[in-house]
């Protein structure tokens, strides 16, 4: 009998050596980007996300070291079913480890579901909504660059600080819009300001004449543009038109990105003030990449801070995964390891990542320069302020997240 | 009260552009039959032909109302010759999938050149600044496109209901056989009808220019409106496209006033509502 046990547990012991000797081997990693490649939001994700991701795999150099890594990319075109679709045939079939980008908030929520049910990662770059690492928080996602509490505490507290104490909202009627409308309407009344109007439009709208009319008749100092993409730069090109800041209202963008100033022209989009995590001419570690990213695109853009995250993200994913010594397939164990070590990189520097899956780096308050102060092209902003690590995002003490211990 | 006149103003105006783009569908479809899907497309493609000519060439605004609807008519006019005149006497649905079909590349190209974000086009100086109507500022360059968009409008149905032109065109749709005997070139009738028809939607492009930036989806944002605004007014239609665009912008405009939400689904009740109770649309004649 006695026998009969040590040879059990001589069984055991050898099944279990063989099982991690197998863990240790297996060096192979699949990255699936999975972001909007065709719809209003591609230039500030899309295809800019998947060389971000190649490029970080390029520059970890785990190649050298055994390491096999593959990268898939697929277009989401902005609808939860399409994207959760994809998730599941990437999981199931193709043995993706884990999702970088996933943009849209709607897209974000759907997909955070699955990440976690079916234990692999989510490093969120480019969805903005904060209920990501708040009430939806999850042991398998990191929410990376940004979130809608960061921009409502920056931009807005900046605002209403230099006078702006009235808001009309101008939101995109969706996930995302509602979040930011609702974070930013918090820290507009926690300084002192008054919300005095709302008008909700729906996703992808070409014409926002009516709109901005409203927002003109209510008399608010601020109009606040809880949207992005496509309809952020709309709305401040007719704003100019209908002269809403010529009457002395200002236009908030709650969240813009460079493409977008891009895209409007320094004449039209000059003296907007926002807040991003990334830009590329902050100093030496984000020029040196950006050259290197810019010079790999069709229409030699600079990155987007959301595709600036996917290479940041990944390098962190890539050192833990090194220091582990293989691929666990296990995403949740992963994501805790990720949430042990210090992150550093050259995009956004030191930071760490918290118990709620909150990434956390400083965020930078821009303002658009004038066309005579700008040297070049991609030459777009002024820094204005900024918002140290630690006090960017939302306090822990505020968190309604059930993996923070209170 | 004061709000209501703005909103109506401003539903006029988009009700202009819908009114383009829906002309130019109906004399395709009244003319040629074919479901146009590809009118979305070649109004991007007028937009951006703005853009280049001013950006490649420095040829301004106003050569570029001229320029870019007969260039990209030109276009359409080879579209029309290489590939929709085989289609003629098939089914609708032939014509409405390779038009589609060219949608879906056209737009592509555009978007793999110049991403999605789009590109700016400034408001030529004469039309800058606006006027204060006491209900509302009204930019001048919005004021400009309902004017112009209303004459080019007439002049079109006019073009097409009164002049001997417009009457042989109108035999020829009826009639091809009988047409040709009368020593009339029915296929190149045809081919310039649907250049006619694209320039129109190239020139709503060049209007919007200066108002939405111009983006390679430009069209495709708007063109299933358009065809709402199409089956409301009656397919075929002119006179029927002219009022029912005006209007339903007018409609569209108050529901942004009253409940923004649905300002996108509006269109689509009101089309559900007129083919449940007139399935030939409001002007259309049946047909047997």
């Amino acid at each position: 009998m006695k026998n009969g046990i040590s040879a059990l547990l001589l069984g055991t012991a050898l099944a279990l050596g063989a099982g991690s000797a197998a863990l240790a081997q297996d060096k192979t990693i699949k990255i699936g980007v999975l972001t909007d490649n065709s719809g209003l939001y591609s230039d500030l994700g899309g295809a800019g996300s998947t060389l971000a991701a190649q490029m970080a795999v390029e520059d970890s150099g785990l190649a050298a070291k055994g390491w096999k890594i593959d990268i898939v990319s697929a277009d989401h075109q902005n609808k939860p079913d399409i994207a959760v679709n994809t998730a599941r045939q990437w999981i199931d079939v193709d043995k993706v480890d884990i999702f970088m980008d996933v943009l849209n908030s709607g897209v974000a929520l759907a997909v955070n579901n699955l990440v976690k049910e079916k234990n692999v990662i989510m490093i969120n770059t480019g969805a903005a909504s904060s209920d990501l690492t708040n009430a939806q928080c999850s042991p398998n996602t990191i929410h990376w660059v940004y979130d809608t509490y960061m921009l409502a505490n920056s931009t807005g507290q900046a605002l209403v600080k230099a006078g702006g104490d009235t808001w009309y909202f101008l939101t995109a009627d969706y996930a995302f819009g509602h979040a930011l409308e609702r974070d930013t309407t918090a820290v507009v009344v926690k300084s002192g300001g008054k919300v005095i109007g709302t008008v909700r439009h729906p996703l992808n709208t070409a014409d926002f004449s009516s709109f901005l009319l409203q927002g003109q008749a209510s008399k608010a100092k601020i109009i606040g543009m809880a949207n992005a993409g496509g309809d952020t730069t709309n709305t401040i090109k007719q704003a100019s038109e209908f002269g809403i800041v010529a009457g002395g209202q200002k236009l908030a963008g709650l969240l813009l990105f460079i493409t977008d100033v891009h895209s409007l022209g320094l004449k039209v989009a000059q003296g907007l003030s926002f807040t991003e995590t990334f830009y590329w001419d902050l100093n030496d570690g984000t020029r040196a990449f950006s050259k290197r990213f810019s010079e790999r695109t069709k229409s030699k853009a600079m990155p987007s801070m959301v595709q600036a995250g996917v290479y940041s993200g990944l390098i962190h994913y890539f050192k833990t995964l090194d220091a582990m010594g293989g691929n666990p397939r296990d995403g949740a164990k992963v994501v805790a390891k990720m949430k042990e070590a210090p992150t550093d990189d050259p995009l956004f520097g030191k930071g760490s990542i918290r118990a709620d899956g909150r990434k956390i780096h400083p965020a930078y308050l821009f303002e658009v320069k004038k066309p005579s102060e700008s040297k070049g092209p991609w030459d777009y902003y002024k820094l204005i302020g900024t918002t140290p690590a630690d006090q960017a995002f939302r306090p822990l003490s505020e968190s309604a997240c059930a993996l923070v211990k209170k | 009260m004061q709000a209501l006149y703005a909103q109506l103003l401003v539903g006029l105006i988009n009700g202009s552009f819908y009114a383009l783009l829906s002309l130019g569908l109906a004399v395709i479809f009244g003319m040629l039959n074919i479901i146009n899907f590809a009118h979305g497309a070649v109004y991007m493609m007028g937009a951006f032909c703005a853009y280049f000519l001013l950006n490649l060439l420095g040829i301004g605004y106003w050569p570029a109302l001229i320029i870019a609807p007969i260039a990209v008519g030109i276009f359409g006019m080879i579209l029309e010759r290489t590939m929709l005149q085989w289609l003629a006497g098939l089914d609708h649905l032939y014509g409405l999938l390779l038009t589609f079909g060219m949608a879906l590349i056209i737009q592509g190209v555009f978007q793999n050149y110049f991403g999605s974000s789009g590109l700016p086009y400034a408001i030529p100086d004469e039309l800058k600044g606006g006027v204060n109507l006491g209900f509302m500022f009204l930019p001048i360059y919005r004021g400009w496109v309902v004017v112009f968009s209303l004459i080019v409008c007439l002049a079109t149905w006019y073009l097409i209901e009164k002049t001997r032109l417009g009457a042989n065109l109108r035999a020829a749709t009826e009639n091809p056989t009988l047409v040709r005997a009368f020593g009339i070139n029915v296929p190149r009738m045809i081919t310039l009808t649907y250049g006619l028809g694209v320039g129109l939607a190239a020139l709503a492009g060049v209007l919007s220019a200066p108002i939405n930036q111009v983006r390679p989806l430009m069209g495709a944002d708007l063109i299933i409106v358009v065809f709402a605004v199409v089956v409301i007014g009656g397919m075929g239609s002119i006179m029927g496209s002219i009022i029912t665009g005006f209007a339903l912008g007018v409609i569209e405009g108050l529901t942004k006033y009253f409940y923004p939400e649905a300002s996108n689904t509006v269109v689509f009740v009101l089309m559900v509502l007129v083919l449940l109770v007139k399935p030939t649309g409001l002007t259309g004649r049946a047909t047997t």
